[in-house]
């Protein structure tokens, strides 16, 4: 099974086994991660923002228009910001390291 | 409503999304009085702020319907039972009283209640802040939200962060009369109408607005609440000064928890966990529903909102008619009110 590192923002590592078909999101909240993902996967909101790895950004997938959008309303982005609803594991992403950003 | 006005009801419903709708149908069923409180100026919450043009398609016996379309039939369904709405205002305070609860807004409204029922989603709506530190020095005086009075910007050199239609719309309005205008934007491509943004783009070209790309908020700089400068920086962490009078934040809403936080409830990550047969939460007498409201194997669906409600109401009703018994009864054999 795909392996994902989440980094908390006390720099604390948690590494998880991440169910193929899931988003990252979905990894995050089954772990009970602090993260708000508010909306629910729904491209909605941006409270599930994360930093990617600069490794694997270019693995994550292509960012849609919708998601940019959503970008656009989240703070402290950096060029490999993602909302990590929008990330499907699969086998290609296995060792993602992602950063949690602050909940607001 | 009027302003410091005081009201009693058996139910108090904070939110006013569908669950919170729903929530006064079956609170009425039961013959008790609502009144719904919500933080917009609207009814519908997410479905009408967020996506009310958006299809749902999985409300039983609606195959497919809008959210404006499922707002506007849910109003109709509880018009039978004439709840009361305090719109445009957050609940800020919940006090226990002797009996029951004590519940009062942002906008000085008090409502006395036998129960509450939180049906507040993801929280109460309100602008998205950016966070940069002590932005609430400035807030009212210097930064801004919304536009209020567009003659305080009169010579005033401002910056206008966001790529939406306010951030685009404001510095068009603004662009005349300010005497600098920018507009900080994280790419070059904003979220509005086309020809709004060719006109900025237009004033950009004669050097009224100027365009600052690809850059973020990073700070602030002032005395006491007057602003001097906004800092920014690119995604990359480059950095730029921006003297400035004021700043003009427009990253649209986001919801908050906000009070729901003191009030004693065993909130985690954002929900409140509840007993999932009644939805009761640690406190007795406060029952939590929809989005908020969480249980293992919880699916945030309106689905499964709607029937939680009829979960709370039921187990609502021993704290508003303690001498009553409850009856169960199906809509078909009570009927409703007739309007």
């Amino acid at each position: 099974m795909p392996k994902v590192t989440f980094i908390k923002v006390d720099g604390e590592k948690i590494e998880a086994d991440a169910k193929v078909g899931n988003t990252v999101m979905e990894v995050a909240k089954e772990l009970d991660l602090p993260m708000l993902a508010a909306c629910g996967g729904a491209l909605a909101c941006a409270t599930c923002h994360v930093v990617v790895d600069e490794d694997w950004y270019e693995k994550t997938g292509e960012v849609c228009e919708d998601e940019e959008d959503l970008l656009d309303t989240a703070h402290d982005l950096t060029p490999t910001s993602r909302l990590c609803c929008q990330i499907k594991v699969t086998d290609d992403i296995d060792g993602l390291v992602v950063k949690l950003t602050p909940m607001s | 409503m009027t302003k410091q006005s005081t009201h009693a009801t058996d139910v108090a419903i904070i939110g006013a999304g569908p669950v919170g709708l729903f929530s006064v149908f079956q609170c009425g069923m039961l013959k008790m009085s609502t009144q719904v409180i919500d933080a917009l100026p609207a009814t519908g919450g997410q479905c009408t702020a967020l996506y009310p043009e958006k299809p749902i398609f999985d409300i039983p016996a609606a195959p497919n319907v809008s959210a404006a379309e499922l707002i506007e039939r849910l109003e109709e369904q509880i018009k039978p039972f004439n709840p009361v709405f305090h719109l445009d205002q957050q609940v800020v305070s919940l006090e226990r009283q002797k009996q029951g609860w004590q519940l009062s807004t942002s906008n000085g409204t008090t409502v006395n209640a036998k129960a509450v029922i939180i049906a507040a989603g993801a929280g109460a709506f309100g602008p998205n802040k950016p966070p940069l530190a002590n932005i609430e020095h400035y807030e009212n005086k210097s930064v801004h939200y919304l536009v209020q009075n567009r003659e305080q910007f009169r010579d005033q050199r401002i910056v206008i962060a966001g790529g939406g239609d306010s951030a685009v719309d404001w510095a068009l309005a603004l662009a005349d009369i300010a005497a600098k205008t920018y507009v900080v934007h994280r790419r070059d491509r904003f979220r509005a109408l086309p020809e709004s943004v060719a006109q900025m783009r237009a004033l950009a070209d004669q050097g009224k607005i100027e365009l600052v790309i690809p850059y973020q908020l990073a700070s602030l700089e002032g005395e006491g609440d007057q602003l001097n400068a906004v800092n920014i920086k690119t995604l990359e962490g480059e950095e730029r000064r921006l003297e400035a009078d004021h700043l003009l934040s427009f990253f649209g809403l986001v919801n908050k928890l906000g009070p729901i936080n003191n009030w004693g409830l065993d909130v985690h990550n954002g929900v409140i966990n509840v007993e999932p047969t009644t939805c009761a939460t640690n406190i007795e007498g406060i029952f939590a529903v929809g989005d908020i409201a969480s249980y293992p194997h919880k699916l945030k669906l309106i689905l499964s909102g709607f029937a939680e409600v009829a979960q709370a109401a039921h187990a609502a009703f021993k704290f508003v008619k303690p001498d009553e018994a409850l009856h169960f009864e199906h809509s078909t054999s009570s009927g409703v009110p007739s309007l």
